[in-house]
């Protein structure tokens, strides 16, 4: 018998949780994988600091914290629909507040053809059964424990499908909005995103909050591209300064796909994203570049993994993180060349900045090799800005603050530059110069 | 316009300058000469207000204003520029967009309006008619990849840009061949006017065959030695900084004395 763990208030929070009536409930299949999902969650509770996986995130304090489960009151929250708008992104629009579906906020008429858009309590509520593999799954390791409890209480989230040789001109956005409630509150958000055979598509995620909240939110998305497809996605993370937000995706890519992320983490006092991506198919390709932004006592965690599983496989992952005040970051990009990958390209590069003694960032790359004729590299650096540098543009007029933020901008320009929509593009470097201090 | 006295300075802990007095009025241009380690570099980098210099004894008077108790982009502001000895390379930073905010950023602190991009670029267009520099450097991170001569010039060319009152030149001649020295020289002597001085600090005389200066000080041992007009550089190129230090040790005694 192994000894039962303190009773935390988070977990005790979830009491009720078995009761709860979510879209979808009455289905005998989803009851059931909610429940033992819901199960093995109490049972594991939160991970601790000896999970590998989560050594340099602690979650003592999220532990000590309840929660209320979702917010019933979010279909009538008041909500400035400008706040959601992004530059350069104006097709379809998928909007939740506090985790659950709005359509009045939501820009769902008109959808271009080749392109299935749906919220997925709306499914549920329909015809659940489409998604009975994926929502059915279960969680097995005790560090995937946020997927556990998703998997017990997302109602809401993205069915997104495009169907095959669809090319989907105008980006879709998909908008996650976090705003005060009558007390703190975890909403969970469950997507799944499909693109067909030779089909493309833009995505833009955009996390975001009207207001200053403690909320957590949790996200796990599944995201499969079919043979030859082709997927552009954007994300941007600027949720509110207390809150909390996990974020889990796994990318299946298909013969000759190819799947370009830029992501800009800047919102939060805790995040924490895993991506676990698998290239499937020969000639799969992923790009993922990303900056994440640390000041005052903010917590971002990446953790990125990346299998190569087929012949002739490329990845190149280039992430920059800056620090400044009491930030603290962790990256980790985890990379494994499978037996039989012959042939496969492996890039990362994990360059920081620290722009205070009291900044933390810890990095870690690594490369495991199990095939032929595989080319790989990978490389982290922590360092400062250059002085001489900084002397040089203040010697020239630039206020310190000024010549601070342009470096700082300059060693993360390389990130966007290969981003596609211009407009998009200069939106996230405004905000990235907007989060220094 | 400029009025340094009795200017003691330290870097880590070494006295460099040992009491230099030096003035310099509108339209001036003044070269300070001196052998290697005698405080040259030390004394544009005080005047520019890099840190890790230490002042610990006298004053400098920059337009009326206490120059030291300014921040590095304060004294810009003011109308100080130093053309750097090593220019340095900072990539993923337009060479214009820098100069522009550069610019601006002196303007806005000058309480004047800021130059929009057309605007901007019409001055450009004017001041590349002094420097010859390509468009294609520009358009580059500042810098980066520039061979030793397009430092210079780009510096020089900054210089265009932001019209200096006071120009401190630290030793642009070093490391350029005769071609691009001769083409510095022609930048310099293009922005010489009766409201702009200049201050060269140079190891050779070669420069001043093309910039004349008004006056030439000698720096030795952390002071100014010896002055005098534009024919002191020749004495010195004839009899070289040995004859400077033959004739130290009597300053030295006396300020001890």
């Amino acid at each position: 018998m192994s000894p039962s763990p303190a009773p935390v208030p988070f977990i005790d929070g979830l009491r009720d949780a078995a009761s709860l009536r979510l879209p979808g409930s009455g289905h005998a299949w989803l009851d059931a994988a909610r429940r033992e999902n819901l199960e093995a969650f109490v049972a594991s509770g939160l991970p601790d600091t000896r999970a590998e996986a989560w050594k340099y995130t602690a979650l003592r304090a999220l532990g000590q914290r309840r929660f209320a489960l979702g917010d019933p009151g979010a279909v009538t929250r008041a909500v400035d629909p400008t706040a959601l708008a992004l530059p350069g992104v104006d097709g379809p629009r998928l909007v939740f507040v506090n985790g659950v579906f709005r359509a009045d906020l939501s820009r769902l008429n008109t959808l271009p053809s080749g392109l299935t858009l749906q919220p997925l309590s709306q499914v549920l509520e329909q015809d659940p059964e489409p998604l009975r593999f994926a929502l059915s799954r279960h969680y097995r390791e005790a560090s995937d424990a946020f997927a556990r409890l998703n998997a017990a209480l997302a109602g809401d989230g993205v069915v997104l499908r495009v169907a095959a040789g669809a090319r989907i001109g105008k980006p879709v956005h998909l908008c996650f909005v976090g705003t005060p409630a009558e007390g703190d509150l975890a909403w969970h958000v469950r997507n799944v995103i499909e693109l067909g055979a030779g089909s493309e598509l833009d995505l833009v995620e955009h996390h975001v909050s009207s207001a200053g909240h403690k909320h957590l939110g949790t996200l796990v998305g599944d995201i499969v591209l079919q043979d030859g497809a082709k997927l552009q996605h954007a994300l941007l993370q600027n949720t509110a300064e207390d809150s909390t937000l996990v974020r889990h995706s796994s990318l299946h890519l298909g013969a000759k796909s190819h799947a370009a992320m830029h992501v800009l983490e800047l919102g939060g006092a805790l995040v924490r994203h895993d991506l676990h991506a698998q290239l499937r198919g020969d000639e799969a390709r992923l790009d993922t570049r990303g900056v994440f932004v640390l000041r005052g006592r903010q917590h971002i965690d990446t953790q990125l993994s990346i299998r190569h599983q087929a012949l002739n496989t490329a990845s190149e992952s280039t992430w920059r993180g800056v620090a400044d005040e009491r930030g603290r970051g962790v990256f980790r990009g985890a990379i494994v060349v499978a037996e039989g990958a012959d042939g496969s390209d492996a890039n990362l590069s994990n360059k920081n900045l620290l722009l205070s003694a009291l900044a933390e960032i810890d990095t870690k790359p690594e490369l495991e090799i199990y095939a032929d004729e595989v080319k790989a590299a990978h490389g982290a650096t922590v360092g400062q800005l250059d002085e001489r540098a900084l002397f040089y543009l203040r010697s020239r007029g630039l206020p310190h603050a000024e010549a601070r933020a342009l470096l700082t901008t300059a060693f993360c320009r390389a990130v966007f530059a290969s981003l596609p929509n211009e407009t998009l593009r200069e939106h996230f470097s405004d905000a990235l110069l907007a989060h220094l201090p | 316009m400029l009025k340094i006295e009795n200017l003691h300075a330290r870097v880590e802990g070494k006295d460099i300058l040992k009491g230099l007095t030096l003035t310099v009025n509108p339209g001036e241009v003044h070269a300070i000469m001196g052998p290697n380690g005698a405080g040259k570099s030390t004394l544009g980098n005080v005047l520019s207000g890099r840190e890790g210099y230490e002042v610990t004894e006298g004053s400098v008077i920059f337009e009326g204003r206490d120059l030291l108790a300014l921040e590095p982009e304060e004294r810009a502001a003011a109308g100080l520029f130093l053309a750097f000895q090593y220019p340095v390379e900072i990539p993923g930073v337009n060479n214009t967009y820098f100069l522009r905010a550069a610019l601006n950023a002196q303007r806005k602190q000058r309480g004047e309006p800021e130059l929009d991009s057309m605007q901007f670029l019409k001055l450009v267009r004017e001041k590349l008619k002094i420097m010859q520099i390509s468009d294609e450097l520009l358009h580059r991170a500042v810098n980066e990849g520039f061979s030793g001569g397009e430092k210079k010039r780009n510096e020089i060319f900054q210089m265009a840009v932001l019209e200096p009152k006071l120009a401190i030149l630290d030793e642009t001649d070093s490391g350029l061949d005769i071609d691009a020295l001769k083409q510095v020289a022609q930048g310099v002597n293009a922005l010489r006017s009766p409201d702009r001085a200049f201050l060269m600090i140079t190891h050779y005389q070669r420069l001043l065959d093309y910039v004349e200066p008004d006056f030439v000080h000698v720096l030795a041992d952390g002071r100014i030695v010896e002055s005098g007009d534009k024919t002191l550089a020749l004495k010195l190129e004839e009899h070289g900084y040995a004859w400077v230090a033959d004739r130290k040790p009597a300053h030295t005694s006396e300020a001890r004395a």
